[in-house]
């Protein structure tokens, strides 16, 4: 085994890999900020609550009805996407003309209201919830051990940002949907409902969200604060890939991940943090993000 | 005097004739909580209120000023007075590394720097020796002010608060009426016109950021010599979203507002701890209702009705 | 068994009456002892704490049943943050009239409300913290430590292991005075026997959910046993990313407790060994205890931390009782904790203990190993007794804590 900076090269790629596994929850959940910023212009603070409901939905269809972790990741992103449609249609709906801060600021009080009151329905230490029969055991790369639920997660995630990514810049509703975030005026004059696609476009990105909240839920247990603990960094990824940019988030979700996995061995204490910085210096050399058009 | 209309005369006289009798009904360590808060608070809106500039990373200079005046006046045994002043100079130091980094920007973009900042600050924090890490600085002693009052008494430290709060309080109630203000007010309301009349908007958005950011610290550094504590909550970003929500709740941009939501919130959580697991909730239901309802915050709705500044 | 917890009760409440039959006449806050339990309602210590202690500190209340004084509960949330305890603590005893506080997990926030309890001259007895600077550089006359530190964890897991072939360490600890406290303890018992420890990562606290690159470090170190210097939420997560990456080491947690153990499943938590002070399944005392306490908190049941509420509670108001009602209210915090540590303890949670001079509450430990699925009969079935230390063996010798008032 030979030695990079005084480190085991296992270990370093065993980093690397861990790494990309975060950086799939961290593109998964930034991509369905993201869209839900360019379309709407809204920062959904409650993002990480709403990746907790995801998680706490699959719970619930396991423990009182058994339905399996497979149909789970179908039905749970319905579920807390059609919770989106009511949120939209009650709150965010009456704040598309203000200052983005009030959009930040209704969705923080949102996600308060939505993990205090896990809180006080499941505790706090947390559901647990098995991997999936056919994902349990690991595979033995050579260089580490990998649980093979672990590159399920990687392999799903990386699936569904592609799956985004080319419905929205290859097909022709993806196209109404950029052209709707240009100029809503214009697209409405075609016929088409945008205060609808407006709803729905919120309802797919928080849909995002319990979809990695099911994938995350073997992996961390089930537990009112896994999003709070997320958000941020989260939100760190979308202003560093651009905000609103699909393929910024997506990028810079995976990057971020392994920059994050390799100061985990270089300064561990460090490895909260790092992404600020990231942050901080992209924005000072690029004030729109790497990815971002204009953009003040 | 100090440039307030008939109302808001009226609105300060209420305020002094609370601040002086209320030490008679209330718990004097909650009252000079709240106006530890209102002073923060004050200095957020400062920012936010005047010069339209939403900054998400203020715990970092109000816990920051926290720490100094704590760990001033355990370790080094300062007056009191001066460790309050120490962590205000501190804060406005801080203040001004932030402003050097984020005045350039706007909107989210502001937030987002300021918000990215203030993580680090708190990372500096829990790593640092000096701060006690999670246990924070603890036992610090009110001391003597002037060498001579003891502060052991919770009435002679209400004094104290009070007194810094309104000298404060009148400062910037000073600041935002002179002519350096009025300037502010039109950044706020449109900057490039502002920058075409000649106005170097950002040396100005620079000299609030640093003051807002020292008079935190000034707040901060007070309620450590409280009582006695200087932790890492007063550095953590919640402190950053408490104080948002106080400036929201009483007002953005009246200059009484801040001081009612300081009031009003810390009275719902020093209640609402007693009732136990709803204080979350309870937060982000005031969060909501807020923004969709009382989105000027209470004394901002009343003016409009008022017709008046308040 | 039942027996002489009756018989004890009636010793005590005829003592109570006898008092409160000369008192009679007396004002009803004056005849009103008031409790506040202060801890985490809310946030990640909420299931080892919470309500549940509360629920096991009225059922103290309730049997105590002494017709001679009032006794009075109130709850406060302190959310972990030691300035908001400090708070709490000074507002109870400067505005409520409380007279003593008990619970107050999280290291930082105990180590601020002893502050207060000390400034103040005022009761607390501390259950839910685990730093043992509470009878140690942190110590009160007021101060009483009720039934675990990070010494008897150290001493009793961390002893166990190296016993049994663990003699190399590697430890993960949440970067905070309670887990570099922890892992301070530890190393010093692996090291005395002979281990060595290979290393450690300090990760951040709070706000941690993946472990996964720590484990990692942890198994490329080389040593035989992991040992994990964190609680709750942190242990629970460590533990099960520890199975998921088939980290072949021997898992120390040094810190846990059966609530913890409930929330990982069996599947998961099997073999693991911990020490705790409490079990409900110990003897017939702790199970007619557990009986009485299901009634009150049917889903949580109590762990060390709980009974621990309960056990303190109940010994406070025999003190009060035994010094009568009019002294405890003038006396200070002293005064009572004078009492306490003169009265030998006993309940049906602990059975017989004590407390020191230094305020340590002198208890049994007992090193646990998780149950197999198969050998767990049902819900909460999960501990097989793998040893006991005893009550003089288990904690930090009284000279070693360097409690500055002993010295007087």
């Amino acid at each position: 085994m030979f030695m990079i900076f005084g480190y085991p090269s296992a270990l370093l790629f065993g980093q690397l890999l861990l790494g990309l596994i975060n950086g799939a929850f961290y593109a998964l959940l930034s991509l369905g900020l993201a869209i839900i910023f360019g379309m709407l212009n809204i920062v959904n603070f409650s993002h990480g609550a709403l990746f907790m409901l995801g998680a706490f939905v699959a719970w619930g269809l396991l423990e009182f009805l058994g339905i399996s972790y497979w149909w789970s990741l179908l039905l749970a992103p319905i579920v807390v996407g059609a919770f989106g449609v009511l949120l939209e249609k009650v709150f965010i709906a009456r704040l598309y003309k203000l200052d983005h801060l009030y959009g930040l600021l209704l969705t923080f009080g949102l996600a308060l209201v939505i993990e205090g009151l896990a809180r006080n329905q499941f505790g706090s230490s947390g559901m647990p919830f098995a991997i999936p029969r056919q994902l349990q055991g690991a595979t033995d790369l050579g260089f580490m051990f990998m649980p093979n639920y672990r590159g399920w997660v990687v392999a799903a995630s990386a699936g569904m940002c592609l799956l985004v990514w080319l419905v929205i810049e290859k097909t022709s509703l993806g196209a109404t949907l950029r052209a709707a975030t240009e100029n809503p005026a214009i697209v409405q004059s075609f016929g088409i409902n945008v205060p609808r696609m407006i709803t729905l476009t919120y309802a797919a990105g928080v849909a995002l969200a319990a979809f990695a909240g099911v994938l995350a839920a073997p992996i961390y247990s089930v537990n009112p604060n896994m999003g709070a603990s997320f958000i941020i960094t989260v939100f760190a990824v979308v202003v560093i890939g651009g905000m609103g940019s699909i393929a910024g988030s997506i990028v810079t979700g995976f990057g971020l991940g392994i920059v994050e996995g390799l100061t985990k061995v270089f300064y561990p204490q460090g490895s909260s943090v790092v992404i600020f910085v990231v942050m901080v210096i992209v924005l000072l050399t690029r004030p729109a993000g790497l990815f971002g058009k204009g953009g003040h | 005097m100090f440039g307030f209309s008939r109302p808001q005369g009226v609105s300060f006289l209420i305020m002094l004739a609370a601040v002086i009798i209320s030490p008679a009904f209330f718990y004097p360590i909650l009252l000079m909580k709240v106006l530890c808060f209102a002073l923060f608070a004050c200095a957020y809106n400062l920012l936010i209120g005047y010069v339209g500039l939403g900054s998400f990373g203020h715990a970092a200079f109000f816990g920051m000023g926290g720490y100094i005046a704590a760990y001033s006046a355990k370790k080094w045994g300062l007056d009191p007075a001066l460790a309050i002043i120490a962590g205000g100079l501190v804060g406005a130091v801080l203040g001004a590394v932030f402003g050097w980094l984020a005045i350039g920007r706007q909107g989210i973009y502001f937030a987002m720097i300021t918000l990215a900042l203030s993580q680090m600050v708190f990372f500096f924090c829990t790593q640092a020796s000096f701060t006690g890490g999670e246990d924070g600085i603890q036992q610090v002693p009110r001391g003597k002010l002037f060498g001579m009052i003891s502060l052991q008494d919770d009435m002679a430290m209400y004094t104290v608060v009070a007194v810094i709060f309104l000298v404060t309080f009148l400062l910037i109630h000073r600041i935002v009426h002179s002519p350096f203000g009025q300037v502010l007010k039109a950044i706020r309301e449109n900057e490039p016109r502002a920058t075409s009349l000649g106005y170097r908007t950002d040396d100005y958005k620079m000299l609030v950021f640093i003051l807002s950011a020292g008079i935190a610290g000034i707040a901060g550094g007070t309620k450590s010599i409280v009582f006695g504590i200087a932790t890492l909550t007063d550095v953590a970003n919640a402190q950053s979203g408490e104080v948002i929500l106080m400036t929201l709740v009483g007002g953005m941009g009246t200059i009484f507002g801040p001081v009612l939501g300081a009031l009003i919130l810390n009275f719902i959580e020093s209640y609402l701890a007693q009732l136990g697991a709803w204080f979350a909730v309870t937060q982000g239901v005031i969060f909501v209702l807020c923004i969709m309802f009382f989105r000027r915050g209470i004394l901002g709705e009343l003016a409009a009705r008022l017709k008046v500044a308040l | 068994m039942s027996l002489s917890r009756r018989s004890l009760l009636g010793t005590t409440a005829a003592a109570a009456t006898a008092f409160g039959a000369a008192r009679s006449g007396r004002a009803q806050a004056a005849n009103t002892i008031k409790i506040g339990v202060l801890n985490d309602q809310s946030g990640p210590y909420r299931d080892t704490g919470g309500v549940t202690s509360v629920a096991c500190t009225k059922l103290a209340v309730a049997e105590f049943a002494a017709k001679g004084f009032n006794v009075e509960v109130v709850a406060a949330d302190h959310q972990n943050k030691p300035d908001v305890g400090a708070e709490i603590a000074r507002q109870w005893y400067d505005r409520d009239g409380v007279d003593m506080i008990i619970d107050v997990p999280t290291s930082s926030v105990a180590l601020a409300v002893a502050g207060v309890a000390k400034e103040k001259n005022k009761l607390h007895i501390n259950v839910g913290a685990a730093t043992s600077d509470l009878t140690g550089k942190s110590c009160a006359p007021s101060l009483i430590h009720w039934c675990y530190d990070t010494y008897m964890l150290a001493k009793s897991t961390g002893g166990a292991t190296v016993k049994a072939g663990g003699d190399s360490w590697f430890f993960v600890t949440a970067d905070y005075a309670f887990g570099q406290q922890l892992q301070k303890d530890t190393t010093a018992f692996v090291t005395a026997a002979g281990g060595k420890v290979m290393g450690s990562v300090a990760y951040p606290f709070p706000g941690t959910t993946d472990f996964s690159s720590f484990l990692l470090q942890a198994q490329a170190s080389g040593a035989k046993v992991l040992g994990l210097c964190n609680a709750g939420g942190d242990t629970v997560n460590s533990i099960k990313q520890a199975h998921e990456f088939g980290v072949k080491m021997k898992l120390a947690a040094m810190l846990m407790f059966i609530t913890d153990v409930n929330a990982l499943g069996l599947d998961v938590a099997q073999g693991l060994t911990l020490t705790e002070s409490f079990y409900w399944d110990l003897n017939d005392r702790t199970r007619a205890f557990t009986e009485r306490a299901k009634k009150v908190t049917p889903n949580n049941w109590p762990n060390m931390v709980h009974a621990g509420c309960y056990s303190g509670t109940l010994h406070f108001l025999k003190a009060v009782a035994d010094m009568g009602i009019e002294a405890a209210k003038k006396g200070t915090g002293t005064a009572i904790a004078e009492r306490m540590k003169a009265m030998p303890t006993d309940d049906d949670a602990f059975g017989k203990g004590s407390i020191r001079a230094d305020g340590r509450g002198l208890f049994k430990s007992y090193l646990f190993q998780v149950k197999t699925p198969a050998e767990s009969k049902g819900k909460w079935d999960y501990y097989k007794v793998m040893g006991e230390t005893s009550a003089t063996e288990a904690w930090r010798p009284l000279a070693d804590g360097g409690c500055y008032y002993l010295k007087s």
